[in-house]
């Protein structure tokens, strides 16, 4: 079953064609990997995927229900999550809070004005749980602000992963971090179960390759290889496009 | 329970008791009324202070939804409702109301809010101003009498006090509850990164819209005490000068605090009443604590004693540490 559908997705900003009909049809529990140069539009396409950004024509289908016009709080509430290429977290407060406020989001609770947030053991016990599958349980009292990248990058993953997605978009997850961070992000992404579906852009290969069921290739907003790692390494448009040789 | 929170828990008794005895400590019924004066509008403060602080949505129309209460519970006084029905018809025309400005405003944030927020409140002014068969114009509304909730009468400073320290009290701690909630939560982070709320599956627009209403509410609930308290309503309270009081206050006192816009309410009511009896220019005076306040302490005064004392502290801690060994020679 297909887990997320494309259809002929474009977008322009002004007279700039951004995203030029993408096709992509991401089977459950597939990791699919987007790669492409500076300004490819790998970005742009995640944002029209979470309704960030509306498209001008094509449409998005999630589990085979159309969502194109649909807001992106409700596409989150059908399992959908995503991380940010710009660490997009809660700077004043800590881990922990950041992590609730994810589980918070598909929480009826959230509308609640009358209780104290302090006293939902049960958040308080998703959040420690969520911290520890990513390593930071330790420091989960920790405010933000005193963290270093790779944690909140960490974070980030973990704040998706609370809210147990059925597809995860993953926006660069390796981006800025150490040699040794990287594989700690890499060893928890492998650690995603089968039933979660990762659709990730990443620039770095070494790390991101064999994550990879299938590849990617977008190139000025347009879709220009796709097909397995082997297949889109060994294609002589990737080499000239994104690896340039 | 931990040694912090049994100290708020003390310190907020006493603060309790504190202001409970002023009636009775100052005696004279000017300071007294001075006092009831600071609690108002205290209670609007706090109303604004959700939009401002905890919602990152800076009003200066709120001095419309204050007055909007003020003038329905003059004009069913002066009409001869009772004062249960005035009170509550004034509760619900200001919320009307507030869910009109919400719904007009929240269509954008930052200086666009502002502006809207600015137009809406000058209407309502208009409005008061010139619907001279409605409002009286310029003259106002003279209300007959004050409540006497339980056979309790309210006609004097004392007990009028009493009445509006009992409300406050209640908006306090109701704005305590709000905050620390789970919707505080997230009105908080629709604040700071509403993008990331959305995509956590947050509604920001609505959240920010029944935060408006609870703020439109105590902002309601303080014109029916300035109602109550003057016995008059006119134009002069709906004025932008009474937004941007109002603005001052939760901003000076620190805004995002429990605790900021009350200081801040004390600070400009006393200010503009006391201070005023002695000193002929209180504006220039009010506005140089203005700029005094956002040069040394630009999060406001309570956050700023707070982040002062604490300083302090940590520098008298290290003072007092054993002084360990120097590195052998």
């Amino acid at each position: 079953m297909s887990a997320l559908v494309v259809d002929r997705l474009t977008k322009s900003f002004g007279g700039l064609r951004v995203t030029r009909n993408v096709n992509l049809d991401v089977q459950q529990g597939e990791r699919r990997l987007i790669i492409g140069p500076n300004g490819a539009g790998k970005t742009t396409l995640f944002n029209l995927i979470t309704g960030e950004l509306a498209p001008d024509d094509g449409s998005v289908r999630l589990f085979g229900r159309d969502i194109t016009r649909m807001p992106t709080r409700k596409r989150t509430h059908l399992g959908m999550a995503r991380t940010y290429q710009i660490i997009t977290l809660f700077a004043q407060d800590t881990i922990e809070h950041n992590v609730t406020l994810a589980l918070l989001g598909l929480s009826p609770l959230r509308w609640n004005p009358a209780v104290a947030l302090g006293r939902q053991n049960h958040l308080v016990v998703a959040a420690r749980d969520a911290l520890r599958r990513v390593g930071l349980e330790h420091i989960a009292e920790r405010p933000l602000a005193e963290t270093s990248y790779g944690e909140r990058r960490r974070v980030e993953i973990a704040m998706a992963l609370a809210q147990n997605p059925k597809l995860v978009l993953l926006d660069e997850p390796f981006a800025g971090l150490s040699i040794d961070e990287r594989q700690d992000v890499r060893k928890l992404l492998i650690a995603i179960p089968r039933e979660v579906t990762i659709v990730m852009i990443e620039h770095d290969m070494d790390v991101a390759l064999d994550l990879a069921d299938r590849i990617t290739l977008l190139h000025f907003g347009e879709v220009i290889v796709e097909g397995t790692r082997a297949g889109v390494v060994a294609d002589s448009r990737t080499r000239e496009v994104y690896l340039g040789e | 329970m931990s040694k912090l929170v049994l100290a708020r828990g003390l310190a907020a008794l006493i603060a309790v008791i504190g202001l409970a005895v002023v009636p009775y400590a100052i005696g004279e019924v000017y300071y007294v009324n001075i006092a009831s004066q600071v609690l108002l509008y205290a209670i609007f403060a706090l109303g604004l202070n959700i939009l401002v602080g905890y919602a990152g949505l800076v009003s200066l129309g709120h001095a419309g939804l204050f007055g909007i209460a003020a003038y329905v519970a003059a004009y069913l006084l002066v009409a001869g409702s009772g004062h249960v029905l005035a009170i509550a018809a004034a509760l619900l025309a200001s919320l009307l109301a507030t869910a009109g400005f919400a719904a007009l405003s929240l269509r954008s944030t930052g200086i666009t809010f502002i502006m809207i927020t600015l137009a809406l409140g000058e209407i309502i002014w208009g409005l008061a101003y010139r619907w001279i068969s409605l409002t009286n114009g310029d003259n106002g509304i003279t209300v007959p009498a004050r409540p006497a909730p339980f056979g309790i009468a309210l006609g004097s400073a004392r007990a009028f006090y009493v009445a509006t320290l009992i409300v406050f009290l209640i908006a306090i701690v109701a704005s305590g509850i709000f905050v620390r909630s789970p919707f505080g939560a997230a009105l908080r982070g629709a604040r700071d990164q509403p993008r990331r709320m959305s995509a956590l599956g947050y509604h920001v627009w609505m959240i920010r819209f029944w935060a408006f209403m609870f703020s439109g509410l105590l902002s309601a609930i303080a014109g029916v005490l300035f109602v109550y308290y003057n016995q008059f309503i006119s134009p002069q309270a709906l004025a932008l000068t009474a937004s941007a009081e109002s603005l001052l206050m939760v901003i000076s006192g620190g805004a995002g605090t429990l605790l900021g816009p009350v200081v801040g309410a004390a600070l400009v009511v006393i200010v503009k009443n006391v201070v005023s009896a002695y000193v002929e220019r209180w504006n220039f005076m009010l506005g140089a604590i203005f700029v005094a306040i956002v040069v040394f302490m630009p999060e406001g005064l309570v956050p700023g004693i707070a982040r002062l004392t604490g300083a302090l502290w940590r520098s008298r801690g290290k003072a007092n540490l054993p002084m360990t060994a120097g590195p052998q020679q």
